[in-house]
């Protein structure tokens, strides 16, 4: 017993720091399936209130779908609860290659190779492909998990300024000298919802003989007129090298991720990927409900459309109303308020009036850019849809933002 | 000559880190770290251009959040690296 009264005052102290600058993140718990009506015991020990989520990643509605369910429940009696093992040892069964041959084919790619989570992929991707020699250039807006990655990978790395391409132009040319150019991106960003422009960034990589990697965790199951992801929007399926994902979001919302790509780059995470070799395999029924939500994102466009109709609805209804939105054709929306306690407070607001929806403030979004980050879903009605826009109205109006734009919520709030 | 090293990183700090739109007003002793105008993954940035532009290395014990806060620490820095 080493854990002294001291080093529990000192972990203490770290705790009450985070709470006294803000960010201490509370709990919240869902006693309901995930769905866009959930139930959710918040704060802690206070009585379950139904509310409608919008701040789910569940895009495509997935997440309890039916066939889907049914699905995990057939993996859970053919294949078992779980595979305790790495891939590698003896944790791959006829599923994991199935759903990786089926990814493969979805996302145009030419080899696929599951994770335990997108996270996890990210993490093993570089350091399996790169080395002191060569440079990675990265937006400066990447997902975190690409930035664990690459601090974790031997490889140069250099940034440039969220999606300018004149600042990746001036960046590739500075480093012309390095082995392995690769150029990194989300292909949606989580945090503004916007799309990464591809087109250019491949043509970009293509003149100076970089390769791009795209996180498409926001994007794979409905970006794009068939939902394959941003490099399908911007019709560059071919010239994209390295793409991962996940299937906990749009592609179902349980768990895991992938790497799919170039052949050989695929075949290096399979050897040296450590998260790969050295963290459990995905369970069979997760496996085997992905392979069902491939199945369903293949046979329709159904979900894909209907959420592109929501986010349009919701975008021109919350525009409207009057408040800040970041422009976008994407279901990340995010409610632009600049004022963290603001972004804070309206978002408490909001859950009185039965929308469940999250602030966002400094570090995981730039200082003085705080919001309210609204998810739709292809299971939103329209019903939900103007409920929420008429939850905004009345909040915005209690706080008086209504109308005002950048300049005007700072002044009346300040960053 | 020690001017003139501050106005070189400054001007760099400026055109790489702030959006025109940004309305910000960035001096010698402005802090760009602490305030959040340069975060610490794309601090790498300043770092790759320090060693190209001033022919010198910076270890990655020395080149720390603490230590790139202001352009005055930034040249405090590559001044004792160009010993």
């Amino acid at each position: 017993m080493a854990y002294t009264e001291k080093a529990r005052e000192l972990f203490q102290k770290d705790i009450q720091t985070i709470k006294d600058k803000g960010i201490y993140k509370e709990k919240r718990f869902i006693c309901s399936p995930q769905d866009a009506e959930i139930e959710v015991e918040y704060p802690e020990g206070a009585a379950r209130e139904k509310v409608l989520n919008f701040c789910a990643n569940n895009y495509l509605g997935l997440s309890s779908h039916p066939d889907v369910v049914q699905a995990a429940h057939d993996g859970l009696d053919q294949r078992g609860y779980g595979m305790s093992s790495v891939r590698f040892i003896c944790g791959t069964q006829d599923i994991h290659r199935e759903l990786q041959d089926r990814v493969s084919d979805f996302l145009g790619m030419e080899d696929t190779l599951l994770f335990p989570s997108c996270m996890d992929a990210n993490s093993g991707v570089f350091e399996s492909i790169l080395e002191q020699e060569d440079v990675i250039i990265a937006d400066r807006l990447i997902h975190a998990s690409l930035v664990d990655g690459i601090r974790l990978c031997s490889a140069q790395y250099d940034t440039f300024k969220h999606m300018d391409m004149k600042h990746l132009k001036k960046k590739l040319e500075l480093h012309q000298d390095k082995r392995h150019v690769l150029v990194v991106t989300d292909g949606v960003f989580s945090m503004d919802g916007d799309l990464a422009p591809l087109d250019e960034m491949c043509a970009l990589c293509d003149q100076y003989g970089a390769m791009i990697l795209v996180d498409d965790s926001h994007a794979s199951g409905f970006i794009g007129k068939t939902g394959r992801g941003t490099h399908e929007h911007f019709n560059v399926i071919d010239k994209v090298d390295l793409i991962t994902t996940t299937f906990g979001k749009g592609l179902g919302g349980a768990s895991g991720g992938c790497v799919s790509g170039r052949k050989e780059l695929v075949e290096l995470c399979r050897q040296k990927a450590r998260p790969y070799l050295f963290s459990n395999s995905m369970a069979p029924p997760i496996v085997n409900a992905s392979i069902k939500v491939i199945d369903l994102v293949t046979s329709s466009t159904e979900l894909r459309d209907k959420l592109e109709w929501n986010a349009g609805y919701f975008r021109k209804g919350i525009e409207e109303a009057g408040l800040a939105v970041r422009p976008g054709n994407t279901p990340i929306v995010p409610v632009m308020l600049y004022n963290a306690k603001l972004a804070n407070d309206m978002a408490r607001d909001m859950y009185a009036e039965g929308i469940y929806v999250i602030g966002f403030f400094f570090p995981v979004v730039p200082a003085g850019a705080a919001r309210i980050r609204v998810q739709l879903s292809a299971a939103h009605t329209k019903e939900h849809i103007d409920k929420a826009v008429a939850a905004f109205k009345k909040i915005g109006e209690k706080y008086g933002i209504l109308g005002l734009d950048k300049k005007g919520i700072i002044e009346k709030y300040g960053m | 000559m020690a001017d003139e090293m501050k106005e070189m990183v400054l001007e760099y700090v400026i055109d790489e880190y702030v959006d025109e739109d940004d309305d910000l007003d960035v001096t010698f002793d402005t802090p760009l770290i602490s305030s959040g105008i340069v975060d610490s993954f794309s601090m790498v940035s300043l770092k790759v251009f320090l060693e190209k532009k001033f022919k010198i290395s910076l270890p990655d014990s020395e080149a720390t959040p603490e230590a790139f806060d202001t352009v005055d620490r930034i040249c405090s820095l590559v001044r004792k690296h160009q010993g």
